[in-house]
């Protein structure tokens, strides 16, 4: 009963992780700017790689996640401050253009590095319940995409960068003549966005084979896990990720692998007609609520 | 009424000239590149179907190839269960009404629920990737229909479109094909030059107003919408009958993006520089892949990156409108939408 009920709860937890990861990076740019970023899993491809050349080299494992966050966090400020910048406004030309991006990297990272390149072991080991065996590093995870977010919390909620960036949200020409620098405030945000994706790259590392195309794994997940999340990312992408979540583990146990993700595809559908803001859009429209009544 | 031009315009000639080139091409080469064109014929019929509906009523769907497969499989399990060559016609139309029903059902589900602008392209990505993940998986012997096995990502084998008892192969296969093709082009250029294409344009534009002004705007999408689902299937039949072959590979994400790479680089807003631009990019792309494989596509993603910072018209509509207005004097050319304000969705939109 407890073991089986364990199991349950750990497929949980690792399915709840890995979209909650996949997705936050692109739910931030998109929450924040509109703009839907199609390079997101090829961000996570060179957070992989810089995690992975580092670990390689002798760099102790966290230290080089988050160098390798770090850098693709430049990277995706330089990314902005080229391309994204000049295309605000144009939701459907920023998609091909970042879908342009995402080639390029991936096909450019095959060129240099060829189809694959080793990899790093998972650390921690595992542990035993019942007859099967389970992954420490994968319970690391969830802990880390829970406190993940409750830094994602405070850093919007609770400092100055975070209410600008809020400001910038919701009134872009106000808070500009407010005296927020709006174009500022966009870079940084992009350069947030994409060093999450290279954290969870990072992170994902040692349970991959690291190859240029790494990122397809996760993208279309990520992208699930946003369109049900909507707007918000603080409030949407963990509520999405966990009810998505539920119905991945639940399928996945039961069918396997791929009728779990149709399972998510059509829920998604499911989603956009009957709540085309997400989850978040939900919780805005509960949350006014009694200001209306009033 | 739409304004009457003179036929006089740089699109037209363009028009003129490919359709010559494509008729004096197969006399030129050989079977190889006689078979080649008629697969590239087959598939920029998938662009068509996104030009029209993205550049001539605003709706952009990643999820073409959604109709695309829908159009391919079940030519093929129509043509292996039902024998017999004037079968493999009924093949194509089953096929074709296929992808027309899925397409209008999918539509009147988005559009009747005020599904809009980017929700439609994550919602046709979503079925997309919802149809490849689902024949991923058929790869086991009980995923047979009738006589059909689905195959998975093995492929399924399809029979070929024939007459009698030859299957289309060589020139006839070329123009049959370019048959299509034209005639589809055609169809599309006329419909959109209709009251009812004129309303499109006006949706595209504004919704409400289009509404206001007593156009029934969802029907329309709907209708459009179906329209190109149908040319989408009809792509898939001619290509996996082309091939004798199709697989999930044809619906994942690679497939669903490059038509709409295609279409932004040759412009949207023009089904002739769309037709265009997907031969061109086309014929391109296998170029490069023969030569340099692991630059094609650095090079192809560079193409597209160039043509939406700098050309977002697009590059054959940018052409067009240079040789209206320098050579044909015909003012800002009769391209619609070249000042018009693009997608005008922001942060907090």
């Amino acid at each position: 009963m407890f073991d089986g009920l364990f199991n349950w709860f750990y497929q949980f937890q690792v399915s709840f992780s890995f979209l909650l990861l996949s997705a936050i990076g692109l739910a931030v740019i998109f929450g924040m700017m509109g703009v839907i970023n199609l390079a997101h899993g090829e961000f996570m491809m060179l957070g992989a790689y810089a995690t992975t050349f580092l670990a390689v080299k002798g760099v102790p494992l966290a230290l080089a996640i988050l160098i390798g966050a770090l850098a693709v966090g430049v990277f995706g400020a330089v990314i902005e401050m080229l391309v994204i910048r000049r295309l605000y406004g144009r939701l459907l030309d920023s998609v091909a253009a970042t879908w342009a991006i995402g080639l390029i990297l991936s096909q450019g990272m095959l060129i240099l590095t060829g189809p694959s390149i080793q990899g790093v072991s998972s650390p921690f080991g595992s542990f035993s319940v019942g007859a099967i065996s389970y992954s420490w590093y994968r319970i690391v995870l969830g802990v880390v995409s829970l406190l993940l977010i409750a830094g994602l919390y405070i850093l919007f909620m609770k400092t100055e960068f975070g209410l600008r960036a809020r400001a910038t949200i919701q009134n872009q020409p106000i808070a500009r003549s407010l005296g927020v620098d709006t174009a500022r405030m966009y870079t940084l945000t992009f350069a947030l966005g994409s060093a999450l994706a290279g954290l969870a790259g990072g992170l994902f590392a040692p349970t991959a084979t690291i190859v240029p195309f790494f990122g397809t794994n996760y993208t279309v997940e990520a992208f699930v896990t946003v369109i049900v999340g909507g707007a918000n990312a603080l409030v949407g992408t963990p509520l999405a990720a966990a009810s998505l979540g539920v119905i991945n583990a639940a399928l996945g146990t039961k069918y396997g692998l791929y009728i779990a993700r149709v399972g998510l595809l059509l829920t998604t559908i499911v989603i956009i007609r009957v709540l085309p803001t997400g989850i978040s859009g939900l919780v805005e429209r509960w949350r006014m609520r009694p200001a209306r009544q009033r | 009424m739409p304004r009457r031009t003179s036929w006089l315009s740089a699109e037209n000639i363009a028009f003129v000239i490919f359709l010559i080139f494509m008729i004096v091409y197969p006399f030129r080469t050989d079977d190889f590149g006689i078979l080649n064109a008629a697969y590239f014929a087959a598939l920029t019929l998938l662009a068509l179907s996104l030009s029209m509906i993205w550049g001539k009523a605003g709706i952009l769907s990643f999820g073409q190839t959604a109709f695309f497969g829908i159009g391919g499989y079940l030519y093929g399990i129509y043509t292996l269960n039902v024998l017999g060559s004037a079968q493999t016609w009924v093949g194509l139309a089953v096929g074709m009404l296929a992808g027309g029903i899925v397409a209008a059902i999918l539509g009147w589900f988005m559009f009747y629920g005020g599904v809009n602008d980017v929700f439609v392209g994550l919602t046709t990505l979503a079925l997309t990737l919802v149809l490849q993940t689902f024949m991923a998986q058929t790869a086991g012997p009980e995923w047979t229909v009738g006589e059909a096995r689905l195959n998975g990502y093995n492929g399924m084998y399809i029979p070929q479109l024939s007459f009698g008892e030859m299957p289309l192969y060589g020139r006839p296969l070329y123009f049959v094909y370019l048959a299509i093709l034209i005639g589809v082009y055609l169809l599309l250029r006329w419909l959109s030059s209709t009251r009812w294409g004129y309303g499109l344009l006006a949706l595209q534009e504004n919704r409400p107003r289009t509404e206001s002004f007593g156009y029934n705007v969802r029907l329309m999408q709907v209708q459009v919408f179906a329209l190109a689902g149908v040319v989408a299937a009809l792509s898939g039949v001619l290509y996996a009958s082309w091939g004798g072959y199709i697989d999930p590979s044809s619906m994942g994400l690679t497939a669903a993006i490059t038509p709409v790479i295609y279409v932004a680089i040759g412009g949207r807003r023009s089904l002739t520089a769309s037709m265009i631009s997907s031969m061109i990019l086309l014929k391109l792309s296998q170029l490069l892949a023969s030569s340099a494989p692991e630059y094609a596509l650095v090079i192809f993603g560079l193409l597209a990156l160039l043509a939406v910072l700098f050309v977002p018209e697009g590059f054959v509509v940018a052409l067009f409108n240079l040789i209206d207005r320098h050579l044909l004097n015909r003012g800002g050319g009769n391209l619609p939408g070249m000042t018009a304000p693009v997608e005008e969705v922001t942060a907090n939109g």
